[in-house]
């Protein structure tokens, strides 16, 4: 072989290699910062104590509620519709002007900018519809954004279930909706899940869009029509306005945490998922 | 009898794939209402063209906003997309098998990292870094480039890589038995066959990128004038919303929905052109 060409070969794998070393090490350079300087703040009580002094000092309890409560409200809106409509554009229809509009209109919908989100959220649900800024705002936000995610993910999870399930079911006399709901939903439950899940990491991180639309309050939600702060919000506000770089890192630590969290469980479904199906 | 819903279960589900259209419809409905009335006021040119945003003044030129949105993109770009697809290729053509189990892993992470998060991470870690090796302040056109590199990293590896295990197996084995090596492969016939898929990672790794608002405010500097070099401070036009929606008012509320409407057009048109990139060149 030419000499050249080893070389080039040698070139080209040095950089390749260096391209992954290079992406895996800013992703370590990133945890172990903000683990290393978060991990020991965080304690029972930091997670149980309502914020003091800003935030400078206290815990994170009430944007813990509130961020649980903002994925509640928006999964419990985008889930049905999400999953409703992926059955409708994979079983009931496939092609037509109305499915090529709704397509594009999920594409544009994944990809139109969180801050724009959030402009709408605030211009429509928070002063047009008049729910001011609350959780029912922010978690409505949130359904718009998430609804691609599970639209997505739930058609690819119905189309991989094969064909010959549908005939048996159909075969027995069963109607298309029975056969959707005892036959074809359940096999694609795993996948569809697996979407919610990534669609909960999505609500987690969002900032700009919640900003505007469930407001920043410090206090403690006890109803959806309650202002809240997330978790996100708080970070970006702690840092931002150098309230408390500390807390900052100990907010960020429990971000990461819950990010890893719920990739591991998305993780977990799908190798069960690719596991069964295998059978 | 089940068969008698059988058509009204089809309506509720048709209806809620008829949400998508109604929420993007509703989007654009808002954004334009409310970011109207400040360009027929002021004139689309003074608002597009004009250098000077000093909204108390009524001077609301966001140039200096669209530019700099572009430079932060353009960098990002630059210094990610190399890297982006040199993970790419890795993955699909060279990685041994733990390799694979270590990285994929770590590249969902990456995606999944809010972006406060990475912005926080830019805050206290870069910025003070390039103050020191470069001078001035830190926040810089530079700092949110590196942020955003990052930050599109996961959407060019994953869909690169997407592209590139989609060519058909016999190029390969073909480009081989004339003797080609593995990299002369990947270089002549893999990385050509999957150009489309590649270039619309870009792409969508560029809409990111110009989408992207906490991650750049924390790290940009945000003052509203064109950066002279890579280490002055910029403002974007997703950070001119986000910073100044908190107290605006008025005519000043509604020249931050026109700059979403700039946004969103800038973001439609990126869509467009993905939708140009031939879907599979293989098939034909």
């Amino acid at each position: 072989m030419r000499k050249s060409v080893v070389w080039e070969e040698r070139l080209v794998k040095g950089f390749l290699w260096f391209s992954v070393l290079a992406t895996l090490g800013t992703l370590i350079i990133i945890l172990g910062h903000i683990f290393q300087h978060g991990l020991s703040l965080i304690s029972l009580e930091f997670l149980l104590d309502s914020p003091r002094k800003m935030g400078r000092e206290g815990g994170i309890f009430p944007s813990i509620i509130g961020t649980l409560y903002l994925i509640a409200v928006a999964l419990i809106i985008a889930a049905p519709v999400g999953i409703f409509a992926a059955i409708y554009l994979t079983e009931y229809t496939r092609k037509g002007r109305i499915v090529r509009a709704i397509r594009y209109s999920v594409e544009t919908l994944a990809g139109i900018p969180s801050i724009v989100f959030g402009l709408f959220g605030f211009a429509f649900f928070v002063i047009f519809l008049g729910f001011s800024w609350s959780i029912l705002s922010g978690g409505l936000t949130l359904a718009a954004m998430v609804l691609p995610t599970i639209i997505r993910t739930s058609e690819e999870a119905i189309k991989s279930v094969p064909t010959i399930y549908r005939e048996g079911s159909l075969a027995l006399g069963a109607t298309k909706w029975q056969t959707i709901y005892k036959i074809v939903l359940p096999s694609a439950l795993p996948g569809i899940v697996t979407g919610i899940i990534l669609s909960i990491g999505r609500a987690v991180g969002e900032t700009a869009a919640v900003l505007l639309s469930a407001g920043s309050s410090l206090n403690l939600p006890t109803s959806v029509m309650d202002p809240a702060r997330s978790l996100a919000v708080h970070l970006f506000i702690l840092t931002s306005e150098g309230i408390s770089f500390k807390m900052g890192y100990a907010t960020a630590t429990v971000l990461i945490i819950m990010i890893l969290i719920i990739n591991l469980a998305a993780n977990f479904i799908m190798r069960r998922m690719s596991t069964t199906r295998a059978i | 009898m089940a068969r008698k819903y059988e058509g009204t279960i089809e309506k509720i589900l048709q209806l809620s794939a008829l949400a998508a259209i109604l929420v993007v419809f509703l989007i654009s409905l808002f954004i334009l209402i409310e970011g109207y009335p400040v360009i027929a006021k002021y004139g689309l040119g003074h608002f597009l063209l004009g250098g000077q945003w000093y909204p108390l003044d009524g001077l609301f030129g966001i140039m200096p906003m669209i530019i700099g949105s572009f430079i932060v993109t353009f960098g990002a770009l630059l210094l990610g997309v190399p890297f982006g697809i040199g993970c790419a290729i890795f993955l699909a053509e060279f990685a041994p098998m733990w390799m694979t189990k270590v990285l994929r892993p770590g590249i969902e992470l990456l995606a999944g990292i809010p972006s406060v998060v990475y912005g926080f991470f830019g805050l206290v870690v870069l910025v003070p870094l390039i103050m020191d090796t470069f001078g001035g302040r830190g926040f810089s056109v530079l700092a949110a480039s590196v942020v955003l590199a990052i930050m599109i990293l996961p959407t060019v590896i994953n869909i690169s890589e997407d592209a590139i295990r989609a060519v058909p197996r016999e190029y390969k084995e073909g480009s081989f038995a004339l003797g080609a090596t593995h990299w002369q492969t990947v270089k002549m016939v893999i990385l050509p066959t999957a150009q489309s898929g590649i270039v619309a990672s870009i792409v969508l790794g560029m809409g990111r990128a110009i989408g992207e608002t906490m991650a750049v405010i924390m790290v940009a500097g945000n003052v509203t004038a064109i950066p002279g070099s890579f280490l002055d401070p910029v403002r974007t036009l997703t950070a001119n919303i986000a910073l100044e929606m908190g107290y605006a008012a008025g005519d000043h509320m509604s020249a931050l929905f026109a700059t979403g409407i700039v946004l969103f057009v800038i973001i439609m048109f990126l869509n467009f052109l993905i939708t140009l990139v031939p879907k599979r060149v293989i098939d034909q």
